[in-house]
């Protein structure tokens, strides 16, 4: 169950091992396996349905799943006795529509976790969400509330909040999916940045030219299979199946 | 119509001897504003409770939320009224019984127990749809942030969804503050009680109810007025 069995060396930070899960009678996810190293960075893709964002929810435990089991940093997720809310902060996690809680300030959405959460100081929690802040380049908005920023800065914001609690790995849902165009690239940015760094990061995404230019490995999804999990270059340059290749013709096509 | 007009009918002194017309509607007035402030408390709070437990992920949190939503609205309000007060001292131990009904202002007490329990029923139904209409990603980044089930509710959600149902509470706030008139069956002197003795005594029933009409009126004007400076105070910047 737990990866302290496993030599520790080699301990994958993310491992996901044959987890299947079912809505009622519907299986979303089948009997899925994949992994995520240290600093790696794996792009999630496929049709919208492919069970994608369900997959990437599994790993914090926001969707709970019937078979198979995951482990964090070592951590199983499903195993009794863990304290998910103490994994969960560990975990950084950005959503397709921002999330950030619409009665709180900037500050106060960066503060939050940190104060409630690590239980830090005010003024710690404060200038390390300033510090934030300023890295995703919106200093000048720390007072004002989410509804009066637009949807490229809120995610920015996002993906702050998810730092400012040092995640040791970060998991992003479709995170440009609901922008508008011209506002992709400023959270790419941001995102390309934070890899560049060394962050371990999961991304269930459908921009390729991200992928393209981070990832280490992609995973391709179908009807809630995993069909291909390959380095970056094989999987755009020789895709194994019919179906990623189906996809990878659609969706670079334009 | 042959109606003799008496305007000045509220500076008579009343046949109770407390002093004038006018004193006995005041402390009327006073027995309803204190009925509907000491119940609403009890309504917020526990229907708030009730609320929340119905939309907890726990199936007996579910369960015993919803029992009591159904049991507490659909009893009609005067036979609820009628149940603590009457049956209530009946079929608990006889000494808590005997202690009940000799209790001074048991009619005030048994009010307040009576529409708090009842108007708590109705503002659970209020956070329910409340915290229901929020998105459901708002949960989950609380949850994703490590908050606890408490910290998430505390934090998030509770905060967005009491500035969303404001104004339907507001409604029902006025709903208990005139529910309170349904006490008189139980022989609290509240504000419509003390009407129908005016008119009783007097027979100036006009004047008795235009009287009675205009202060649950003015309440109301009140009341709204400062819903609405809550309302603005609490607005979110910025939100859609």
């Amino acid at each position: 169950m737990s990866a302290s069995a496993s030599p520790a060396s080699a301990a994958p930070m993310i491992a996901i091992n044959g987890i299947s899960k079912w809505y009622g009678p519907v299986q979303v996810l089948n009997d899925c396996t994949t992994q995520v190293t240290k600093g790696e960075v794996v792009v999630v893709c496929g049709p919208s349905g492919s069970g994608k964002s369900t997959l990437i929810k599994t790993v914090n435990a926001l969707e709970p799943i019937q078979k198979g089991s995951i482990t964090v940093d070592g951590i199983g997720v499903q195993a009794k006795g863990t304290d998910l809310p103490k994994l969960r902060s560990r975990v950084g996690m950005v959503f397709q529509h921002f999330e950030l809680f619409p009665h709180l300030s900037i500050t106060d959405n960066l503060m939050l976790g940190q104060r409630k959460v690590l239980g830090r100081s005010a003024e710690a929690a404060r200038s390390t969400g300033l510090t934030l802040l300023e890295r995703v380049g919106l200093s000048a908005h720390a007072h004002k509330y989410p509804g009066q920023l637009s949807g490229g800065q809120q995610q920015r914001v996002a993906i702050a909040r998810a730092l400012s609690m040092n995640p040791i790995v970060m998991l992003f849902d479709e995170p440009t999916s609901a922008l508008d165009p011209e506002m992709v690239g400023e959270v790419l940015d941001v995102m390309v940045g934070l890899a560049k760094e060394g962050m371990t990061m999961m991304v269930v995404t459908h921009e390729m030219g991200f992928a393209r230019k981070v990832a280490n490995r992609v995973v391709f999804m179908d009807r809630g299979e995993i069909v291909e999990d390959a380095g970056k270059d094989d999987f755009f340059d020789k895709p194994r199946s019919d179906r990623a290749q189906t996809f990878l013709s659609k969706i670079l096509a334009h | 119509m042959n109606y003799n007009w008496n305007w000045s009918i509220f500076f008579d002194q009343s046949p109770e001897g407390t002093g004038t017309y006018a004193d006995m509607l005041l402390s009327g007035l006073l027995w309803t504003l204190a009925t509907a402030l000491c119940s609403w408390i009890i309504a917020f709070c526990l229907g708030s409770i009730i609320g929340v437990m119905r939309t907890l992920p726990s199936k007996a949190a579910n369960a015993i939320g919803t029992g009591y939503v159904e049991l507490f609205r659909n009893i009609p309000l005067l036979v609820q009224m009628f149940l603590w007060y009457s049956v209530m001292p009946e079929v608990v131990p006889e000494n808590w019984g005997n202690w009940l009904k000799q209790l001074p202002n048991a009619s005030f007490y048994t009010a307040v127990i009576c529409l708090g329990f009842f108007t708590a029923s109705r503002v659970a139904e209020q956070v329910r749809t409340g915290i229901e209409s929020l998105p459901r990603g708002q949960r989950m980044a609380g949850t994703a942030l490590g908050l606890t089930t408490a910290q998430t509710y505390r934090y998030v959600i509770l905060p967005i969804a009491y500035r969303v149902i404001l104004p339907p509470l507001t409604s029902e706030f006025l709903n208990n503050m005139k529910n309170t008139s349904v006490a008189l069956t139980i022989g609290l002197l509240e504000l419509t009680a003390r009407a129908r003795s005016m008119q009783e005594f007097s027979s100036q029933v006009f004047e008795a109810f235009t009287a009675a009409t205009v202060i649950y009126l003015g309440i109301s004007l009140l009341v709204v007025t400062v819903a609405g400076k809550i309302e603005t105070r609490v607005a979110v910047p910025g939100a859609r």
